[in-house]
C-alpha cells in the first residue's frame, strides 16, 4: 500500500510526506499544523476524522475511496446541502476538565447520530475560549455526534494560529478581513440545536462500545432501568458483555493492561504536555505497558527539545514515532482480547484496537493517571492539575 | 458499475443499533488496494479466534441466513469510518441490499456509487420486519429499486421513500465522474472567479 501510494503520487505530482519527511504525522495534525487548511476552505479527505479540520472554520469532511477518485479526476465532489446542527455550550469548564472530557461528554448527553450525517456547529462561550489545539479535538469527535463536518466559527485564536504556519501566505490582511465574515448570521435557523452546560461535565471516562456511553470517572456505569432509554438497554447490555463489566460498578479502580496516549484526538503537544505534568516523577505501574506516540514529527521534535519524551521514558513509558497506532490496531500496536485499555483516541468500537480489545475513551491526563495507578485513575486524584 | 433494479433472497436480522464500519469490516482486511473485502464481512464476528473457524452463535452463520441477500439492521448503520471497503464487504459476500432506519453518511454516500442499495424505512416498520425475521423460518424479501417497494418475510408490501440521488444511481448505474467532466466549463469558471477572490487559498509559501 505504501509502495502504491509513493508511486502514484510521483506519478500525478502531489506532494508526499513520506516516512522519512521531518514532517511526516497523522494527515489531520500535519494537514493543520503545517497550513495547508485556512478558513472557508472545503477540504475532504479520506477518513472520517477529516472533521478535525472544521475547527479552523474550514469545510472539511470524510470521504469514500470513490469520492477521492471523483476529487482527483474533477477537483470536485457531488454533495447535497447537508444536515445542520448547532451545539451551543455555555458555562465554565471544571477543574481538570480538559477538551477531550467536554467532547465526550457532549456526546454523552446528545447521542452517536445528534447531527444525523450532517454539519454541526460548535459554539457558545465554553467553545470560544478554548485554545486552537483544544478545538482540533473537539471537533475531532464530531463524528462520533453523527457530524460528517464540524465547525467553529474564526476568531483571533484561528487567525494567530494559521498565521504561524508554514505553508500559509505570509500577507493574510485580506484573507482575515474575508474570514471575519464566516460566521453564523443572528437568527440563522438550523435543522436541530442542542444546549449544553460544561459545568455538569466532569473528567469522562467510556464504559461502553461507543463514545456516547461516558460517564463522569467518578461515577458507575449506568443502571439498566427504566431511567436509560429502551433502545439504548438493548445496546448496553452487548456493550457491557463486551467490555466484562456490570451496571452500577465503579470504573476507578478497574485493573487496566494497556494505555494508549496519541491519535488525532489527542497527539499534540498540549496533549502531551498535560499527560507529562501528571506523570513527572512518577512511575507506571507493573503490568502496563504504556504508549506515547506523537501525532506527528513536528510535534516529536518539539516534545524532544523541551525535555517532555525524559518524563514519559524515566516513568516508564514507550515514546513512539509518530502515526495512528494503537488508535485503529492496524499495524502490531495491540490491545489483546481481554485486555483493558485506557486509550485517547476516539472510538471504543467493538475490536477496534484488536480482537477481542476493550477501550475505555478518556483525555491524555486519565490516561497518564491511569497508567500510573495501573488501574482506572481520576486525573483530579493524582495532582498535576 | 451495473445499473440495479431489484433484489429477492433471504434478509439476516442484526438486531444491534449503531453498527460501525469498523465492525462490518475489521481493521485486518483493509491492508489491500483491491476493492474486495467479502472474506471479512462482520469478520471478528462471524470467526473465532481471528481464525477461519466459523462461530457458530453469529447469526450470519446460521443455515438459514448463510445465502443472504439483504441485510435488516438496527438504526445508524455503517457509522464511523470512512472506509469504503464496508461497502465493498456487503457486495463481495452478496448482499446486494441494506434496510435500516438511519445510515452514517458516508457509508450511504460510499454505497451509492458501488451500487449497493439502501433503504431508509420509519424505525417502526424496520423492528416489525426485524422481529418477524427473528420469529420465523420464512425469510425471503424483495427490495424493487425500480417501483421503490419492499416486500416483508409476510410478503406484506412497503412503498420506500428513497434519497433521488441513491435511486437514480442505484438505476442508471451511471458514473459520477463522466456526468461531473460534463460540467467542467462551469468548475473551471469557478476556479477563475475565486483566484481572484481568495488568492490566499490558491498561493502557498511554499509553492
Amino acid at each position: 500500500m505504501i509502495a502504491a501510494l509513493r508511486k502514484n503520487a510521483w506519478e500525478a505530482g502531489i506532494r508526499i510526506f513520506d516516512l522519512n519527511d521531518d514532517r511526516q504525522g497523522i494527515v489531520h495534525v500535519t494537514a493543520a499544523e503545517q497550513g495547508f487548511v485556512m478558513p472557508g476552505m472545503t477540504v475532504a479527505c479520506g477518513d472520517s476524522h477529516t472533521c478535525t479540520l472544521g475547527a479552523l472554520g474550514a469545510w472539511a469532511f470524510g470521504v469514500g475511496t470513490s469520492e477521492i477518485e471523483h476529487i482527483l479526476a474533477t477537483q470536485t465532489v457531488l454533495m447535497r446541502k447537508p444536515h445542520s446542527s448547532r451545539l451551543t455550550v455555555t458555562g465554565r469548564r471544571a477543574r481538570g476538565v480538559t477538551a477531550k472530557d467536554l467532547a465526550l461528554g457532549i456526546i454523552g448527553r446528545i447521542g452517536v447520530n445528534a447531527a444525523q450525517g450532517g454539519v454541526l456547529e460548535y459554539a457558545g462561550p465554553a467553545i470560544t475560549d478554548l485554545s486552537m489545539e483544544e478545538r482540533f479535538t473537539v471537533c475531532n469527535m464530531g463524528i462520533e455526534a453523527g457530524a460528517r463536518s464540524a465547525l467553529i466559527a474564526t476568531d483571533q485564536t484561528t487567525y494567530q494560529y494559521v498565521a504561524a504556519r508554514p505553508e500559509c501566505p505570509r500577507d493574510l490582511d485580506e484573507a482575515v478581513a474575508a474570514w471575519e465574515r464566516l460566521r453564523t448570521d443572528e437568527g440563522a435557523a438550523f435543522d436541530r440545536e442542542f444546549h449544553v452546560n460544561c459545568e455538569q461535565i466532569a473528567p469522562q471516562i467510556t464504559w461502553g462500545t461507543n463514545p456516547g456511553q461516558t460517564v463522569d470517572i467518578d461515577s458507575a456505569v449506568p443502571l439498566l432501568d427504566d431511567t436509560m432509554p429502551a433502545n439504548q438497554r438493548e445496546a448496553a447490555v452487548r456493550a457491557l458483555q463486551y467490555m466484562d463489566l456490570g451496571p452500577g460498578q465503579q470504573l476507578i479502580g478497574l485493573p487496566i493492561q494497556k494505555v494508549f496516549i496519541g491519535s488525532c484526538t489527542n497527539s499534540r503537544i498540549s496533549d502531551l504536555e498535560a499527560a507529562a505534568e501528571v506523570v513527572r516523577g512518577r512511575t507506571v505501574a507493573r503490568g502496563v505497558r504504556a504508549l506515547v506516540v506523537p501525532g506527528s514529527s513536528s510535534i516529536k521534535r518539539v516534545a524532544e527539545e523541551r525535555g517532555i519524551h525524559k518524563v514519559f521514558l524515566e516513568a516508564g513509558f514507550e515514546w513512539r514515532e509518530s502515526g495512528c497506532s494503537m488508535c485503529i490496531g492496524m499495524n502490531s500496536d495491540r490491545v489483546a482480547a481481554g485486555e483493558r485499555c485506557v486509550s485517547t483516541s476516539n472510538r471504543n468500537f467493538e475490536g477496534r484496537q484488536g480482537n477481542g480489545a476493550r477501550t475505555h475513551l478518556a483525555s491524555p491526563a486519565t490516561a497518564a493517571a491511569s497508567a500510573i495507578a495501573g488501574s482506572i485513575a481520576d486525573p483530579r486524584e493524582v495532582g498535576g492539575l | 458499475m451495473n445499473p440495479f433494479t431489484t433484489v429477492t433472497g433471504p434478509a439476516v436480522p442484526l438486531n444491534i443499533g449503531d453498527i460501525n464500519t469498523d465492525m462490518i469490516i475489521p481493521q485486518k482486511w483493509l491492508i489491500t488496494t483491491e476493492r474486495d473485502g467479502g472474506g471479512g464481512f462482520f469478520g471478528n464476528l462471524r470467526y473465532l479466534d481471528d481464525g477461519d473457524v466459523p462461530n457458530p452463535s453469529f447469526i450470519l452463520n446460521e443455515p438459514r441466513f448463510q445465502q443472504a441477500r439483504i441485510v435488516v439492521a438496527g438504526p445508524n448503520y455503517g457509522c464511523g469510518s470512512s472506509r469504503e471497503h464496508a461497502v465493498w464487504a456487503h457486495l463481495g459476500y452478496g448482499i446486494s441490499a441494506v434496510i435500516s432506519s438511519s445510515f452514517g453518511p458516508i457509508f450511504f454516500d460510499n454505497a451509492a456509487k458501488n451500487g449497493l442499495a439502501l433503504v431508509i424505512m420509519p424505525e417502526t416498520e424496520v423492528s416489525r420486519i426485524m422481529q418477524q425475521l427473528l420469529a420465523s423460518d420464512s425469510n425471503a424479501m424483495t427490495v424493487d429499486v425500480m417501483r421503490q417497494v419492499v416486500l416483508g418475510p409476510d410478503n406484506h408490501s412497503y412503498f420506500i421513500a428513497m434519497d433521488p440521488d441513491h435511486r437514480s444511481n442505484l438505476l442508471t448505474g451511471i458514473d459520477e465522474i463522466q456526468r461531473t467532466v460534463e460540467s467542467f466549463p462551469y468548475i473551471d469558471a469557478f476556479e477563475k472567479k475565486d483566484r481572484l477572490l481568495r488568492p490566499w487559498i490558491w498561493t502557498s509559501a511554499s509553492s
